[in-house]
């Protein structure tokens, strides 16, 4: 994804003819000055008004907020429900993409689609489909009623409108990667009597480890983050059925900013860690020579 | 297997079984649901819902700001692409990994943050006031939401293809005595008309479906600033299903039709591709 160009390429453009004309430093600083406004209106201005809210009323208010039971309900949630969702949607990418990237097969092309779909549909119909499925009036609504199992408006639906917005991560990740690294290496293990598991965890895994890591802490992010589908899903029962996300709502709609943008702050921290990450495994990646 | 084509390795009954059973789980019921409780209406009843002045009045705030903000996304996420992938100048590459960051982002933050900014006496909002401008609680303010979830998505369509370009065939333009505008028109602008159009595509179909940053800072108001999503979970919270799940085929159609177009835009490119190496 990251598309730098190598210091020398950049070294060379700029010994091109007509690069310190003035029309070219008149055009460079133009682009470089109206690139950074932008970025600085609309991303640097609201991250650091997170900060600036989040203290406002100075350290003690700040750390005051995170005293409070629900905001601390709401952070186990969240914790909770990543807990649940990562690991099943690690397994799900990891045997997608071996199915995808290894195999070739009939109706390959529509298992990528389903993979891509939940990313393009609208996190409210995410969770509205949840709604139609398990609800009261839903399809097994009833049936569900009888034998006392909630899933709507209970932990179950969260887990299920997180899962559903979150699992293609992983699976995107790796199914490039996979597809790119080929074969040859797995044949050879198979050829030469290794088991399937052994082949998988000796040889593949080695191999996707980055790209892996990345699918992981990417499908972790959004797994905290997530409102729209798990705000319809959730019935908003304090201390109970409340995620981070939603308890920032919640705390914003009561005029309580500093403690909304406090529990915004982490969540922000957490966005912040998950680019360096990021930037950390492209570097490892470089570094491995692919 | 007569599915496949044979393969020494192993693992592919579990796998594909795996998958597949995953996914008619978490999607194809679910979506079934969907389209199910929406054709269990009687077609009047859901024309009624689906061309209602509310939601009619929503559909135009959702796809109008959503292709206004992949318009800037387009214009500015050029040149910020044009800036990161061709000009060394400090701090280009924190600027290059914070691009992510409205994918990272949680929604809500993004949306109490940005209101706050652009909000009346917000560090933005107070030097827009005086002119009469207002962002917060207007449909600026959801072009503006929208733009900054979406924006990843133009710039990180565009890099690699700027990257693309072919810069011996820029350079031949301009020792040939083409001038830079000239070279920028004929040369780079057709490479890249693929990524522009997909990247805006691309932020088109992310910003219509968004629900957690515009609601803080759309006002919400019936017929003026309610975007489409928000008038579902209205119908969700009225425990009116079939009404909400009207608009969510809707927005579906919507969904596969972008999706639809960016697969089209995809070929095209390559198409061009291998056109332009021959």
């Amino acid at each position: 994804m990251a598309a730098a160009r190598t210091a020398e390429e950049r070294a060379d453009l700029a010994t091109r003819p007509g690069y310190n004309s003035w029309v070219s430093v008149l055009v460079r600083w133009l682009f470089i000055a109206v690139s950074l406004a932008f970025l600085a209106a609309l991303l640097i201005a609201p991250v650091a008004t997170v900060f600036a809210v989040a203290f406002s009323h100075g350290l003690e208010a700040y750390l005051a907020s995170f005293a409070d039971e629900d905001t601390l309900a709401a952070i186990r949630l969240t914790l909770l429900t990543a807990a649940v969702v990562v690991p099943v949607n690690t397994v799900f990418g990891l045997a997608a993409a071996w199915a995808i990237a290894k195999f070739e097969f009939h109706g390959k092309s529509v298992l990528i689609t389903l993979i891509d779909l939940p990313l393009a549909v609208s996190p409210v119909i995410s969770g509205m489909v949840f709604v139609l499925l398990f609800g009261l009036h839903g399809w097994f609504g009833l049936w569900l009623e009888r034998h006392d199992i909630s899933i709507i408006f209970a932990l179950p639906g969260i887990f299920l409108a997180t899962m559903f917005v979150t699992f293609p991560y992983v699976a995107r990740e790796l199914i490039p990667l996979m597809q790119q690294l080929g074969n040859d290496e797995e044949e050879a293990a198979i050829t030469l009597g290794a088991g399937g598991w052994l082949t998988f965890f000796r040889v593949t895994l080695p191999r996707i480890r980055w790209g892996l890591l990345y699918g992981v802490i990417l499908s972790n992010a959004r797994a905290m983050g997530e409102f729209g589908a798990v705000s319809v899903v959730s019935g908003h029962i304090r201390g109970l059925t409340i995620t981070m996300p939603l308890h920032i709502e919640i705390l914003y709609n009561e005029y309580n900013f500093v403690g909304a943008f406090a529990v915004a702050s982490l969540l922000t921290l957490l966005a912040g860690l998950t680019l360096v990450v990021k930037n950390l495994i492209e570097r490892a990646r470089a570094a491995q020579g692919r | 297997m007569s599915l496949r084509a044979p393969s020494v390795l192993p693992g592919f009954g579990l796998t594909f079984g795996f998958t597949s059973f995953f996914l008619s789980a978490l999607v194809l019921l679910p979506l079934a649901a969907l389209v199910v409780a929406a054709g269990s209406m009687h077609w009047s009843d859901f024309l009624a819902v689906i061309l209602s002045r509310r939601a009619l009045g929503s559909y135009r705030l959702s796809f109008g700001a959503s292709a206004l903000a992949a318009t800037i996304n387009v214009v500015f996420g050029f040149m910020l692409a044009w800036t990161l992938t061709r000009y060394e100048f400090p701090g280009r590459k924190v600027i290059d990994a914070l691009i992510d960051l409205p994918f990272a982002l949680p929604t809500a933050v993004s949306g109490i943050a940005l209101t706050t900014v652009f909000a009346q006496h917000g560090w933005i909002g107070r030097y827009l006031e005086p002119l009469g401008i207002r962002v917060a609680y207007t449909w600026l303010g959801v072009t503006l939401a929208l733009t900054l979830i979406s924006m990843p998505f133009a710039v990180r369509t565009l890099q690699p293809a700027l990257l693309e370009v072919q810069r011996d065939l820029e350079d031949a333009a301009e020792t040939l005595g083409a001038g830079r505008w000239y070279a920028f028109r004929r040369i780079i602008l057709p490479t890249v008309l693929p990524a522009l159009l997909t990247g805006f595509t691309l932020a088109f179909a992310r910003a219509v479906g968004e629900y957690g940053s515009v609601i803080f800072i759309a006002g919400n108001l019936p017929l003026k600033t309610e975007i489409t999503p928000l008038l579902i979970v209205i119908h969700l919270e009225q425990f009116d299903y079939r009404g909400a799940a009207a608009l969510g085929v809707v927005m579906l159609a919507m969904s596969f039709a972008v999706l639809f177009a960016i697969n089209l835009l995809q070929s095209w490119g390559r198409r061009r591709q291998v056109r332009a190496a021959h």
